[in-house]
C-alpha cells in the first residue's frame, strides 16, 4: 500500500514536531520542578548565613564563595591562553599542518569527559605539585577543561571581524600587533565574553573535577590553597547522602537560576553582536 | 610592546597555541603513568575481560563495568538520537527561520542543567516511575539511559543543525522543484546530503555518554554485575571511578587509573572517528 504523500508530509510534521515539543517539555519540566521545590527555600538569609550541622540548617554561603572563586580563577587563566590561540589561528598563520593538529588538539580536549580531568588534576595538582585539595588546584584543573570552549568562540568572534578593518589599519602603517590589539580584539570583544561566559557556566556546574581537585570543605575559604566546595557539590552531598532535601532543593535553585542567568547573559551578547553585523 | 617586537609576539602567539594539544598531551601521559603500569603487572586479560571487582582481596575485573557502561550509553543513544536529530529536522526544515534561532538557544540550556541535578530528578522522578510500572529497582540501565538521552540532547540538536543547515539551498529546490513534499525532499535529500554530519553528531553524544559520571552515580544503582535486563542495576566505568577513589589507596587506585586509562582511550576513538566523519563533510563541499 502506498500512502499519499500529503499524509507522510502531515505525518512527519506531528511526529518531529511533537519530538522538539518533547525536548522543550522536558527543559521546562526539570527547571520548573527545581524552581517550585526550591524557590519556597530560597532567601537572601539563606545565601549569606554559613551553614549547620553540616548543611542541614543554616545558609550557603562558603557555597557561594566557593562558586564565584572557582570559575572566576579557571576563566582567568583560560582566556588569555584561548584568546591567544584564537589570535594565532586567524591573524598570524594560514591552514597548514600546525593548525590542524592545534584544532585537533582542540577538538580532543573538547570531548574528555570530566571525571578524567578530575582524575588528571587530583595526581598533577594535588599530588604531584603538591597543592593539595584547593581553589587552586581545582580552578587549575577548570581552566584546562574550559579552554577548548574559549579558544573556539574566540576564533569564532576574531573570524566575524571584517576584513576591511584590518585593511585600514594596516594601510595607516599600523603593525599586525598593532591592528590586533587596536583593532582586532575591541571588535571581538563580546564574542570573546561570550564565550568566557560559557567557560563561567560549564565551571560552575562542574561536579566530579570540582570533589577531586577542590575537595568539599564546607568551611569559609580563606587562601587560594584551602579546600572550597561549590554549590554543585553541596547540593550533591545533601542530596545523596539525604542530609537536607529541603536545603538541597534551596542550594539547586540557586544554581540553576545562577546558571540560566549566565547562559542568558551569553546568549544576549551573541545576538547583539549578531544583530549589529547583520 | 617594542620591548618584545613584533617577532616576538608571533613567538609567544605560537606558544600559547600549543596550549591545548600540550593539555590534552599531559593529561594523557599522567592518566597513563598511573594506569598503565598496574595494568601490565595485574595481567591485560584478567583486568579487562574477568567480572571479579573486589579490591579488598586484589581482584580487578572491569569487564561488568565495561559491559555496563556500553549498555547504558546504547540506551542513551537509542533515546537521544532519534529525538535530537527529528528535533533538528523540525527546526531546519519545517518551522520558519526564526523560529528556529529562537529554540534552537533554548534547546541548548538542557546542556547548562548540572549533571547532579539531572541525577537527582532522575532519583526523585524517574526511578520510582520505572520501580512502579516495569519493576526492578528502578535505579537500573533503563533509568541512566533515558537520563543520559536527555543530557545528549542539546550536542545531537545542535551539531545536526549545523549540518543541515550546511545543505546546499540549491538541493531542496531541485526536490521541491520536481513536486516532493517538504517530507520526501527531507528524507531523500537533505537527510542523506548531511548525513555524515548527523552520525558525526551521534558519535561525538555517544562520547558524552560514556564520559558521563554525576548523573550515572545517582540514577544507574551501581552494582558491579553484567547487566541481564534493562531493569537490573549497573556500574558504569565512570561510577566506578568516582565512587572509589574517595578512599582507594596503592593497587586499589592505580586499578581506578587504569579504568580511567580504558574510558580515556574510548572516548579518543570516539572523538577522532566523529572528527573524521566532520572533515568528510567539509571535504565533499
Amino acid at each position: 500500500m502506498r500512502i499519499p504523500p500529503r499524509l507522510t508530509q502531515a505525518g512527519a510534521f506531528v511526529i518531529l514536531g511533537s519530538a522538539t515539543l518533547l525536548t522543550l517539555a522536558v527543559l521546562a519540566f526539570i527547571i520548573g520542578f527545581v524552581l517550585q521545590k526550591g524557590l519556597p527555600v530560597l532567601s537572601l538569609r539563606f545565601l549569606f548565613t554559613n551553614p549547620q550541622d553540616m548543611g542541614r540548617a543554616g545558609g550557603i554561603l562558603p557555597m557561594v564563595v566557593g562558586t564565584v572563586l572557582l570559575p572566576v580563577l579557571a576563566v582567568t587563566l583560560a582566556t588569555p591562553l584561548g584568546v591567544g590561540t584564537a589570535v594565532f589561528l586567524t591573524e598570524y598563520t594560514r591552514e597548514s599542518r600546525v593548525t590542524r593538529l592545534i584544532r585537533f588538539g582542540t577538538d580532543c580536549l573538547a570531548g574528555i569527559p570530566s571525571i578524567i580531568f578530575g582524575l588528571f588534576g587530583f595526581i598533577f595538582f594535588v599530588t604531584t605539585l603538591r597543592m593539595g585539595w584547593s581553589i587552586l588546584s581545582g580552578g587549575l584543573t577548570l581552566a584546562f577543561m574550559i579552554l577548548p570552549t574559549i579558544i573556539r568562540t574566540s576564533e569564532e568572534a576574531v573570524k566575524a571581524v571584517p576584513k576591511s578593518f584590518r585593511e585600514v589599519s594596516f594601510s595607516l602603517g599600523a603593525t599586525r600587533w598593532q591592528t590586533v590589539r587596536k583593532v582586532v580584539l575591541p571588535n571581538a570583544l563580546p564574542g570573546i565574553v561570550t564565550g568566557v561566559m560559557l567557560g563561567v557556566a560549564r565551571s560552575i556546574e562542574e561536579t566530579a573535577v570540582v570533589i577531586f581537585t577542590a575537595g568539599s570543605a564546607l568551611r569559609m575559604p580563606t587562601s587560594l590553597l584551602d579546600s572550597t566546595r561549590t554549590m554543585a557539590v553541596h547540593f550533591y552531598i545533601l542530596a545523596r547522602e539525604g542530609i537536607s532535601t529541603e536545603n538541597a532543593y534551596g542550594t539547586a535553585a540557586t544554581l540553576v537560576i545562577l546558571i540560566l542567568a549566565v547562559n542568558l547573559l551569553a546568549y544576549w551578547l551573541m545576538h547583539r553582536v549578531m544583530a549589529k553585523r547583520s | 610592546m617594542k620591548l618584545i617586537g613584533e617577532k616576538g609576539v608571533r613567538g609567544i602567539l605560537l606558544g600559547i597555541a600549543f596550549s591545548a594539544l600540550s593539555a590534552l598531551l599531559l593529561i594523557a601521559l599522567f592518566i597513563m603513568s598511573e594506569g598503565l603500569p598496574f595494568m601490565f603487572r595485574y595481567g591485560l586479560k584478567g583486568f579487562l575481560f574477568s567480572s571479579e571487582w573486589q579490591p579488598e582481596i586484589g581482584k580487578f575485573g572491569i569487564f561488568p563495568m565495561i559491559v555496563s557502561s556500553l549498555w547504558v550509553t546504547l540506551g542513551a543513544m537509542a533515546i537521544g538520537g532519534p529525538l535530537g536529530v527529528a528535533g533538528a529536522v523540525f527546526l531546519t526544515e519545517f518551522v520558519p527561520r526564526s523560529v528556529m534561532r529562537v529554540v534552537k538557544p533554548i534547546t541548548e540550556l538542557l546542556a547548562g542543567i548540572p549533571s547532579v541535578v539531572y541525577g537527582f530528578i532522575g532519583v526523585i522522578v524517574l526511578a520510582p516511575l520505572i520501580r512502579g510500572h516495569l519493576g526492578g529497582p528502578g535505579l537500573s540501565v533503563l533509568a541512566g539511559s533515558v537520563v543520559l538521552g536527555i543530557m545528549i540532547l542539546p550536542t545531537v540538536i545542535s551539531i545536526s543543525i549545523d549540518s543541515i543547515l550546511a545543505v546546499p539551498q540549491s538541493y531542496r529546490e531541485g526536490s521541491l522543484a520536481l513536486g516532493a513534499t517538504t517530507w520526501q525532499t527531507v528524507h531523500m535529500v537533505t537527510v542523506k546530503a548531511a548525513r555524515s554530519g548527523i552520525i558525526a553528531s551521534i558519535i561525538l553524544a555517544m562520547g558524552r555518554a560514556l564520559g558521563e559520571t554525576m548523573a550515572v552515580i545517582m540514577v544507574a544503582g551501581n552494582s558491579v554485575k553484567i547487566p541481564h535486563s534493562p531493569l537490573d542495576s549497573v556500574r558504569t566505568l565512570t561510577a566506578n571511578i568516582a565512587l572509589e577513589m574517595g578512599y582507594a589507596t596503592g593497587l586499589h587506585r592505580q586499578a581506578l587509573f587504569a579504568t580511567g586509562v580504558v574510558l580515556f582511550v574510548m572516548i579518543m576513538v570516539l572523538n577522532i572517528v566523529a572528527g573524521l566523519a566532520i572533515r568528510k563533510r567539509v571535504g565533499k563541499k
